[in-house]
């Protein structure tokens, strides 16, 4: 029953990446969409996850639906990949290291700004 | 087309978590890694390479292309998960740990991903 909601959650999560991946496609070969798509991504799960921890009213079906299922699949770091060498293989290293370190290090940061932002609310309230 | 990509994602998100799971059970001595997710990434970068040479090389049409790469591969890995479990080592000041799974998953996955685009080619 679990994995149910996790799969109905990563099909609507598939979709929107692609819906978003093709909407910001850009022709100079760098992946912004993917980019975006995992910066987006890394913050909600941050806030998500540490909203969820904080409440004890939310249900694990929630949580997997969200979090596992539609977020976990909206990200993706196969594309990551693949994307990454296909820079390369185009000798396109600039563009590469940059696609790298700005994912790595964005997408740390985002996460960590998901985390602090669900836990000041948590004060408020 | 969109319905195809949607199936996928839902086998790969559903793929990910039961074998998360799994991993996770089994393989608690290497705790707090994040040894699921490191594995996960890893062989989904390595099955993307392979379908994405089949697809470039027009061996595999693109439904099924859309089906196993953008769905199946794009949900059964996640960034997200990868992005929250380092912060969640840096956070309990892990930092060699995170530096470790930050750097291993991605030459490790670089290198399954070019398996299939690099040397296939």
């Amino acid at each position: 029953m679990n994995t149910l909601f996790v799969m109905i959650g990563g099909f609507f999560g598939a979709i929107s990446r692609y819906a978003l991946g093709e909407w910001v496609y850009t022709n100079n070969g760098f992946p912004l969409g993917t980019l975006l798509i995992n910066f987006i991504g890394c913050f909600l799960l941050g806030w998500f996850l540490t909203f969820v921890g904080q409440k004890n009213n939310i249900s694990t079906n929630t949580t997997l639906f969200i979090g596992t299922g539609f977020i976990g699949s909206f990200t993706t770091f196969s594309t990551f990949s693949a994307e990454t060498i296909a820079l390369l293989q185009q000798g396109l290293f600039m563009l590469g290291l940059l696609y790298v370190l700005a994912s790595i290090i964005l997408g740390l940061l985002l996460s960590y700004l998901g985390y602090k932002l669900a836990l000041k609310e948590g004060d408020v309230t | 087309m969109i319905w195809i990509i949607g199936l996928g994602g839902a086998l790969g998100a559903g793929a990910r978590y039961l074998l998360g799971n799994m991993i996770n059970r089994g393989i608690h001595m290497l705790h707090p890694f994040p040894v699921g997710t490191w594995i996960i990434n890893i062989t989904g970068s390595f099955l993307l390479g392979i379908i994405a040479h089949f697809y470039l090389t027009n061996q595999i049409s693109d439904w099924l292309w859309y089906f196993s790469g953008v769905g199946f591969c794009g949900a059964y890995t996640t960034f997200s998960t990868f992005g929250n479990e380092t912060i969640n080592l840096i956070l309990t000041k892990k930092i060699k740990l995170a530096a470790i799974y930050v750097l291993t998953s991605i030459l490790i996955g670089f290198i399954s991903a070019a398996i299939g685009l690099v040397i296939l080619k």
